[in-house]
């Protein structure tokens, strides 16, 4: 596989060669066609029966949320509600926008909203990720244009939920067809209507020539959106170049350069809220190995070269991050303990831990080899003998629950969540399986973060909680991740930090 | 006949029933099924909740003979990715690969046998030799490399034809030469040695003795028989270009089953992955079959044997 794999970047190189000489199409212009290529398919057109990233991209396009949240600054914009208001800390009240039609023409209203929230919050109806929805009580209609969102409990980010994964569904359609139906034949109220889907091929939107005014996503300017399926990333570059479709994304950076040589491609790197980091188990989980060594934690955090990863490995637009969340994320500050790369402060952190010649270790990993080898090329700068351990996610994520890891390599992008939670809220607290520090100083905080209406006494405590777990260095921070997007010159395209592209505000030059 | 025939069913079925066990058994040794289904945000409470619905915590055996009982009426489960019946997900991407192949077929046939009579009638020449080497490097070349290659000069730099999708017949040219590419020698080197040893018999002799036309001993009499073991080959290539698609459909982005297979195996989709394990063998095993019968059709002695 790994031959494979240099051979076709080989041959791409070759035919990168040979594409200088030619004469790139503009296809996707001359139609107002949009190619977009994914390595993956939306296995469920419902959005709440898929968790993958393609089907989050196209829930945004096709559906609308009763908030839209800002891409570039955050903030929360009216969508099919025009204000909200929290009336306690369990109760949100929206005021609903009217004139909005669903794709099949059934008008939107409160009755909508109630039996989408009423629907998702069911448990017996099984959505697929509980995690969006697990906080939700209920709805209730107040009139035809008032709906009130019922918590089961005080949810801090609630209303970037609201904004984000909650798409409003037509109730009189769901109700008849169900989530069968909708896999097969969408309907929302967003700026494009699903035409066709070709379960594993493809799906084609168009612009919705309805689409309501006012919408903070704007009016489409691209007609048609063809949403094909190329697992190869070999085989989407070539495409790219031949005319075939007009955009990628997630080139690897040798690709992404060879690509912005060729002309009229352009390549853009877009960092996103994913981060990677190590995961250390400091409480013993796995038994008392050397992690649980503070020193020798803090000796591991100042041996790993992230720096020159970020400069060498990385797309552009990745960057060193230290806190255990995203810098933009609501109660994520970055203003916490550090550890620069200084190898002899590491050298002299392990003689002090009594580990002067070092000792074995091994690095579970489930993506990225390249980057956990040269992690483990600089812990052996140190005497730490690593051997590398790829595994599963899944098995992984066993593992270490089942005390079976003392050293792990994950990444996280908070389901694009842009709250603290997002992240610590998973790794970290009372009662959370994969917590590997079971601090309870750290857990009291992030409850009271997690749990909070109040944003400043949020911000404090989660700047408590996130300051003890980089000075107890239970997970080391690493970098963000960025993707490379590759795209025709004429098309204008602007990446976001939530991993979500928006083709609804694209055009072409 | 009748005997051979109900012999050679009877072994058929045997086969089929021993891949079906293989198919099974294979995908639950891979890991736990459960952890990987559930994925990677999964609790241990999740995990728990999957080997439940889905019978995971039952025997193997038990798992089993539920599972066969169930092929038997033509249900092979629901796919675990698509959460709608495997069969149709299978049935509806295995034209794809039926057509990729007998493309695939028929241009190693077309190119192959041609290739083989004129190495034949001129032995130990230069065309001789360089029809050798065709088939030699048809053999060396790693299919996924040649078909790389077809892509970057037909799709990248000519832009002939597309470079990937199953949409129309001009998707199937490149893929199909790719893949038929490796049949081809096989096919081209018996056919070679056929009508070497085929031409240098009493009959054929005779035949030109006789005086008749070179072109009548030739296709009349000397090539028929020489593509007797032929025939029996192809049908064998076809069972190999099923496998094969697997790398070449996933090149070209052909939804087909090879392509199918290697995601499921990589989404823990066991349902599926045991279904086209079994749908695959079980078209293998009919292609050999119909071999087998019609070689003993055309041979009493195999019969005997």
């Amino acid at each position: 596989m790994k031959l494979k794999s240099k051979i076709n970047t080989l041959a791409v190189a070759a035919g990168l060669g040979l594409m200088a000489l030619s004469t790139p199409a503009t296809a996707g212009a001359d139609d107002n066609t949009l190619n977009i290529a994914l390595g993956l398919e939306n296995y469920n057109m419902d959005s709440y029966f898929t968790t993958h990233r393609i089907g989050i991209i196209m829930t945004r396009h096709i559906w609308d949320s009763l908030l839209y949240r800002d891409p570039v600054d955050f903030s929360y914009k009216p969508a099919l509600a025009t204000s909200f208001e929290w009336i306690d800390d369990t109760t949100i009240e929206f005021k609903l926008r009217e004139g909005v039609t669903f794709h099949n023409g059934e008008p939107f209203d409160a009755d909508d909203v109630v039996y989408t929230f009423n629907f998702i919050s069911n448990p017996d109806n099984e959505i697929l990720n509980q995690r969006n929805v697990q906080w939700i009580a209920g709805a209730e209609k107040v009139d035809q244009w008032t709906v009130r969102v019922l918590l089961k409990a005080p949810f801090p980010p609630a209303i970037d939920f609201i904004a984000g994964p909650l798409p409003i569904y037509p109730n009189e359609y769901y109700a008849k067809v169900g989530p069968e139906g909708m896999n097969l034949n969408p309907v929302g109220t967003g700026p494009y209507r699903v035409v066709s889907v070709e379960q594993g091929q493809k799906v084609v939107m168009e612009a919705n020539e309805n689409y309501w005014a006012g919408s903070p996503k704007g009016q489409p300017s691209i007609k048609t959106l063809v949403w094909r399926t190329i697992p190869d990333a070999n085989t989407q570059i070539a495409e790219l170049m031949s005319g075939g479709v007009d955009w990628m994304w997630k080139a690897d950076p040798d690709q992404a350069q060879m690509l912005s040589a060729v002309p009229d491609i352009q390549v853009v790197g877009g960092e996103t809220m994913r981060i990677g980091f190590l995961q250390f188990d400091a409480a013993g989980v796995s038994g008392d190995t050397p992690i649980t060594n503070l020193l020798v934690r803090r000796a591991i955090s100042h041996a790993i070269s992230r720096q020159d990863i970020v400069k060498n490995l990385l797309p552009e637009g990745s960057q060193v991050v230290n806190p255990a969340c995203y810098p933009t994320q609501v109660g994520c500050t970055t203003d916490v303990p550090t550890y620069d790369y200084n190898i002899d402060k590491a050298k002299q952190l392990m003689t002090e831990a009594g580990y002067p010649d070092g000792f074995d270790l091994e690095l579970f990993y489930y993506r990225d080899t390249n980057l956990a080898e040269v992690m483990a090329n600089d812990l052996g700068k140190i005497g730490i003998n690593v051997t590398l351990n790829l595994q599963k996610p899944g098995v992984l994520r066993d593992m270490s629950i089942a005390g079976k890891t003392a050293l792990i390599f994950w990444t996280w992008g908070s389901y694009s969540v842009n709250d603290a939670s997002g992240s610590t809220g998973v790794y970290f607290g009372n009662g959370i399986e994969r917590d590997l520090a079971r601090d309870q100083q750290v857990n009291d905080w992030l409850e009271i973060g997690n749990t909070t209406i109040d944003l400043a006494t949020r911000e404090d405590a989660y700047k408590k909680a996130l300051t003890r777990i980089s000075d107890q260095a239970y997970w080391l921070s690493l970098w963000s991740y960025s993707y490379n997007y590759a795209f025709a010159k004429s098309l204008n395209f602007t990446p976001a930090a939530d991993e979500i592209p928006r083709f609804f505000t694209a055009s072409w030059k | 006949m009748l005997i051979y025939t109900l012999k050679r069913l009877a072994l058929a079925m045997l086969v089929a029933f021993t891949v079906s066990i293989i198919a099974f058994s294979l995908v639950r040794l891979s890991g736990d099924v459960a952890t990987a289904i559930a994925g990677e945000a999964a609790t241990q409470a999740d995990i728990d909740a999957v080997r439940d619905k889905y019978g995971l915590d039952r025997p193997l055996p038990v798992q089993y003979f539920e599972w066969f009982g169930n092929i038997v009426k033509g249900d092979l489960g629901k796919s675990l990715y698509f959460q709608t019946p495997a069969k149709d997900v299978i049935l509806d991407r295995l034209p794809t690969t039926l057509w990729l192949g007998f493309f695939a077929l028929c241009f190693a046939v077309i190119v192959a046998i041609p290739l083989g009579i004129i190495a034949a009638l001129r032995p130990n020449t230069w065309i001789d030799r360089a029809s050798l080497s065709v088939a030699v490097l048809g053999q060396a070349m790693p299919t996924f490399w040649f078909a790389l290659l077809l892509m970057l000069l037909f799709g990248v730099k000519l832009r002939w034809l597309p470079i990937s999708g199953n949409e129309t017949w001009a998707h199937f040219v490149i893929p199909s030469i790719a893949l038929g590419y490796y049949a081809m020698p096989a096919i081209m080197r018996l056919t070679r040695a056929g009508m070497l040893d085929v031409l240098s018999s009493d009959y054929v002799r005779t035949a030109k003795a006789k005086g008749l036309d070179t072109r009548v001993v030739l296709f009349k009499h000397a090539l028929r028989n020489a593509l007797i073991p032929v025939v029996s080959l192809t049908a064998v290539q076809l069972g190999f270009m099923l496998g094969g698609s697997v790398i070449i459909e996933s090149i070209f982005t052909m939804h087909g089953v090879g392509h199918l297979a290697l995601l499921s195996v990589q989404r823990a989709d066991f349902p599926v992955v045991q279904g086209i394990v079994l749908i695959l063998a079980v078209i293998y095993i009919l292609m050999t079959l119909i071999a087998d019968l019609l070689n003993g059709w055309l041979d009493p002695r195999i019969r005997l044997g």
